[in-house]
């Protein structure tokens, strides 16, 4: 028995979630004394995975076949599902990339399993793991465990293990060439692409003012923006305020917009669900203000302000004047 | 087109949420409820192409008493039919339990379409529409944000990571799970709420449905989480936090 990590790279890259279910593996299989392999799926990927550094690596499958280029979540999981049945890991363990989410479902489905989805952390109950996930959006944690036999299948959340700097190389890697026909794959994806040019890179940004639905119309968008200019901060939102058209796209931070780290981030009117908690919690220093005292930003920031935005920013920006004077 | 949209009622989203008496749930009683916002927008997603394709949009909904206001809400939205699946303890599901349960529901349809919110606001599991998609022997896509209808098939665009994007061309029948901002959404019209009222709602259960409840995965416990920082809250009047936080900023963080 032990843990299986499937890998994910797209056109020879890995996806930097990889390294962090590795090092998740790592961890449990340190816990539960348990191997830990590895598997990577494409077209040919066995120069990949002979470059994979991390937790030592008992194997490494190189999961190849023409028809898993480009992904469809129909061939990779019929691939994975063989490579399953051949390797017969206790746990599998995944990232939870957009794709993982697309096919991992169905393949724990193929063996009338539940994935437990978007972990955060583990612990080790008499001997078996129990996993920690979000409900609520954030507002609450469950623990969770599988009443199943092996195979059990859980995906990990961005930044919740941090992957190792360096690590161990030069796990034998084993090729694996699943069984795949054309007409198992129902779906044609087509080339990847951008809405626009990203004009706006707030990646670079030092400073950073966020606004979330908390702000209820669009009109009121311009007291945040006033408390950005007098900051001198770039302004940015939470994925409802880009849907609803209030500010570009390309002003969103979050999991499907821009990851940002700036020294300085204001979280104005923003709960802090997770898609938004993974672009923005590794910025220095972060302040939340938000009239719910229990919305989960407050959990990432270092100043709270739990209180009416539309009092508190203007308030802020008087202050931020009577500083600068 | 035959549409089918999966809707699931979740307590209200300012909720303050307090665990109940088991500790593997949370106090539900005072709670208000409403439609799963990214199935809201399936289900506006639905009454799109019902608008420019014709055909009936059916709506499924698998929970107790309480969720016949949400399959309401979504027939005077305009969805033509609903089946509401009563079922007074859903925790005693699995994702995987849950999909059996709708999809013995939706197969006998024949569907040319079905679909779902991309994940649900409460466990946020975000997997019965792709389960669904499995147990129907259907192809899906993900995170979609748009749905054009083709001669037998249908192109749709999917969200990716990082601001990218992803046409994808499948056969009908297939399962797609809709983006929440995949357009906006409708308000139910008077006429509509009225119109609601005579509409069919199919009540079934799980025992009609031959379908008995599984838990691969148990829920332990909720709780509410630790904070993984040092937060300081900064009390006072607007005026107060304000200064302290201008003060904290320049002389502690040192970000001013």
């Amino acid at each position: 028995m032990s843990i299986l990590v499937i890998l994910e790279q797209r056109e020879g890259n890995w996806h930097r979630m990889s390294f962090e279910t590795l090092a998740a593996a790592g961890r449990i299989g340190r816990d539960l004394s348990l191997p830990v392999s590895a598997a990577v799926a494409g077209k040919e990927v066995a120069g990949l995975a002979g470059s994979l550094s991390g937790p030592k690596l008992e194997k490494i499958y190189a999961v190849e076949h023409a028809l898993l280029e480009p992904y469809t979540p129909d061939g990779c999981t019929k691939a994975l599902e063989q490579l399953i049945r051949h390797a017969g890991p206790a746990l599998v363990l995944l990232p939870h990339t957009y794709r993982v989410r697309d096919f991992a479902p169905k393949l724990a489905t193929r063996f009338e399993r539940v994935l437990v989805s978007d972990v955060v952390a583990h612990k080790i109950e008499e001997g078996r793991p129990v996993f920690v996930r979000q409900l609520f959006q954030g507002k609450l944690n469950a623990d969770v465990r599988f009443t199943t036999p092996a195979p059990n299948f859980a995906s990990i959340q961005a930044g919740a293990y941090r992957a190792d700097a360096e690590g161990e190389r030069g796990a034998p890697v084993e090729t694996f060439r699943p069984e795949l026909s054309e007409s198992d794959i129902r779906t044609q994806p087509k080339d990847l692409f951008r809405e626009s040019q990203q004009g706006v890179d707030l990646s670079s940004a030092g400073m950073i003012v966020s606004v979330g639905r908390g702000i209820r119309e669009r009109a009121n968008i311009a007291i945040v923006e006033q408390l950005a200019k007098e900051l001198g901060a770039e302004l940015a939102a939470s994925r409802p305020i880009c849907d609803n058209g209030w500010l570009p796209m390309e002003r969103q931070v979050g999991s499907s917009g821009q990851t940002v780290a700036p020294k300085l981030y204001v979280a104005v009117g923003i709960s802090g669900a997770i898609q938004h908690l993974v672009g923005m919690k590794g910025s220095k220093t972060i302040v939340a203000i938000n009239k719910d005292p229990e919305a989960p930003i407050f959990e990432v920031a270092d100043y709270g302000i739990v209180g009416d935005l539309f009092e508190v920013v203007p308030a802020l920006v008087d202050e931020l004047r009577k500083a600068k004077a | 087109m035959k549409i089918i949209v999966g809707l699931k009622q979740v307590p209200a989203r300012d909720s303050l949420l307090r665990t109940g008496a088991s500790g593997r749930w949370i106090d539900e009683s005072d709670l208000a409820f409403e439609i799963n916002e990214p199935d809201a927008y399936a289900l506006e997603a639905g009454l799109q192409l019902k608008e420019k394709h014709g055909g009936e949009v059916v709506v499924i909904s698998a929970g107790p008493a309480r969720a016949a206001a949400s399959v309401r809400e979504a027939l005077a939205k305009g969805a033509d039919r609903a089946i509401h699946i009563e079922e007074e303890d859903p925790g005693r599901w699995d994702t995987l339990g849950a999909a059996r349960l709708l999809a013995s529901a939706i197969a006998p349809e024949k569907p040319d379409l079905v679909l779902t919110g991309l994940q649900s606001d409460d466990l946020g599991y975000g997997q019965t529409g792709v389960v669904l998609a499995e147990l129907l022997g259907m192809p899906h896509a993900t995170i979609i944000m748009e749905i054009e209808k083709l001669d037998g098939s249908i192109r749709v665009k999917r969200e990716l990571e990082d601001g990218w994007f992803q046409h994808i061309e499948m056969p009908l029948p297939a399962l797609l799970t809709i983006q929440s901002g995949f357009s906006k959404l409708r308000y139910a019209t008077l006429m509509g709420i009225k119109k609601a009222r005579t509409k069919e709602v199919r009540r079934l259960t799980a025992t009609e449905l031959g379908a008995s409840p599984s838990a691969s995965v148990e829920i332990e416990r909720v709780y509410l989480p630790q904070k993984s920082k040092q937060t300081e809250i900064l009390d006072g009047s607007a005026k107060e936090t304000a200064a302290k936080l201008v003060e904290r900023l320049r002389f502690g963080a040192r970000v001013l």
